[in-house]
């Protein structure tokens, strides 16, 4: 083994089972039988690297991005953070993606049918690298919540899609973050598939520290990926 | 373990102006798409196609595709491969199902070479809307029967699943085609990794 040893397994007690029927797509689309261990090898231990000249100067800037005739509409928000391990230790240059409504609730995605007003300034997509301390840092417009098809008068909670590598291609990790004090959080099948406990670790914590004077509110959310094993390779 | 792992969520159905933006044609550039090959890229030419299907075998408009593989010498582009990154060819492709009309995802690449011993394959990471987690697979070659045979990894999987591994090819005018649909459920549930 290298010096970049296995990773820790992924945590089934953060992480959602695949069947969760009160989230009814998955009753089709999760897999039902019992995944097959693998003893990770290169193919795991290695993934895609993207470094800090992989994003462009305004990629972390949704309130400018995408401007075609003036602002985007609705609340500016700072959402800042750290990537780390499960030991704690912060992980620079991950790349991070994220993807939203605008502040109506609307997708800029051709099938979006929510009757909601897309913003012509706004197309709520970006992305960033962290930097040497493992942090990050976006700008953006606070999105509103939106209806679906799931159950009746179904919302989904206000959030921001994220998507990151981490040091390789095991560390992968899709998420959603959420917000304090959001009254749909207890009502929403997707948020609530993770382990009670668990699912808070997605709920970003107000931050007056980030809140920049006269300009947005600030939000903090650390993420957490596998971690290395503890125990040292074997020969 | 001082910190516990942030859950995972679903991609859901509108990521693609995120993730796969070029693919759709959304104003963005994409980091990966399905190309992952450019005139200089030592190796054979393959196209790997396929679909993902749902537990009623429909084919899933709104997945993503991921594939992470070495190059034609089985070197992966990373600090992690002793062997020394060989970053002319990254080796990670992304493609989205919602833009061809049969809902095929798409890849055009090279036949990785063998990594520590093993029979050549591809890692892959599959998720949409109505997967609250992705799921890993690999994809072997069909033509790689001896290798396939001495393949630690494939030996693990019961003899009656591996064929779900087992990308189909297929020579066309076209050049090299694998066929690899990777089944969420059913009978054929393709084999997904603990990993
Ligand atoms: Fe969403």
């Amino acid at each position: 083994m290298t010096a970049h040893g296995p990773f820790s397994p992924r945590d089934w007690g953060s992480h959602p089972s695949y069947v969760h029927p009160d989230y009814k797509s998955t009753v089709l689309r999760g897999p039902t039988r019992p995944l097959i261990p693998l003893k990770p090898t290169l193919s795991e231990l290695t993934g895609p690297v993207y470094g800090q000249t992989s994003v462009g100067p305004l990629d972390h800037d949704m309130t400018r991005n995408a401007r075609v005739n003036g602002e985007p509409l609705g609340e500016r928000i700072i959402v800042a953070g750290r990537v780390l391990d499960e030991d704690g230790r912060t992980l620079p240059n991950t790349l991070i993606e994220v993807w939203q409504a605008n502040a109506a609730g609307r997708y800029i995605h051709k099938n979006d049918q929510h009757d909601a007003p897309l913003d012509p300034n706004f197309r709520g997509s970006g992305r960033c690298v962290t930097d040497a301390q493992g942090r990050y840092k976006f700008y953006s417009i606070k999105p509103g919540a939106y209806p679906w098809g799931n159950h009746p008068n179904a919302w989904r909670p206000n959030h921001i899609h994220f998507s990151l590598f981490g040091p390789s291609f095991i560390t992968r990790l899709v998420t959603q973050m959420y917000f304090p004090g959001d009254p749909l959080l207890d009502l929403d099948p997707i948020y609530n598939a993770s382990p009670e406990g668990r699912r808070e670790l997605m709920v970003s914590n107000f931050d007056l520290d980030v809140t920049e004077p006269e300009f947005a509110l600030g939000y903090t959310f650390d993420i957490v990926l596998r971690g290395r094993n503890a125990t040292p390779a074997q020969e | 373990m001082s910190l516990k792992q942030t859950p995972s969520q679903t991609v859901g159905p509108f990521f693609a102006y995120g993730l796969t933006p070029e693919q759709y044609g959304y104003d963005f550039k994409e980091l990966a798409g399905g190309r992952l090959i450019d005139d200089e890229t030592e190796g054979e030419r393959i196209h790997i196609v396929g679909r993902v299907l749902d537990g009623e075998g429909k084919a899933v408009d709104d997945a993503m595709v991921e594939i992470w593989q070495a190059d034609a010498q089985g070197r992966y582009a990373h600090p992690a491969d002793p062997r020394g990154s060989n970053l002319a060819f990254k080796g990670f492709g992304r493609y989205g199902t919602g833009t061809d009309p049969e809902c095929r995802y798409m890849f055009d690449t090279i036949k990785p070479g063998s990594v520590e011993g093993q029979a050549p394959h591809i890692t892959m990471c599959v998720m949409c809307r109505g997967m609250l987690s992705h799921a890993f697979t690999r994809v072997y070659f069909s033509d790689e029967r001896q290798a396939n045979g001495n393949d630690a990894v494939l030996a693990t999987v019961p003899e009656d699943r591996r064929g779900t591994l087992i990308a189909e090819r297929e020579e066309t005018v076209a050049g090299v085609i694998y066929r690899f649909d990777v089944h969420l459920q059913g009978a054929e549930e393709t084999v997904f990794f603990d990993l």
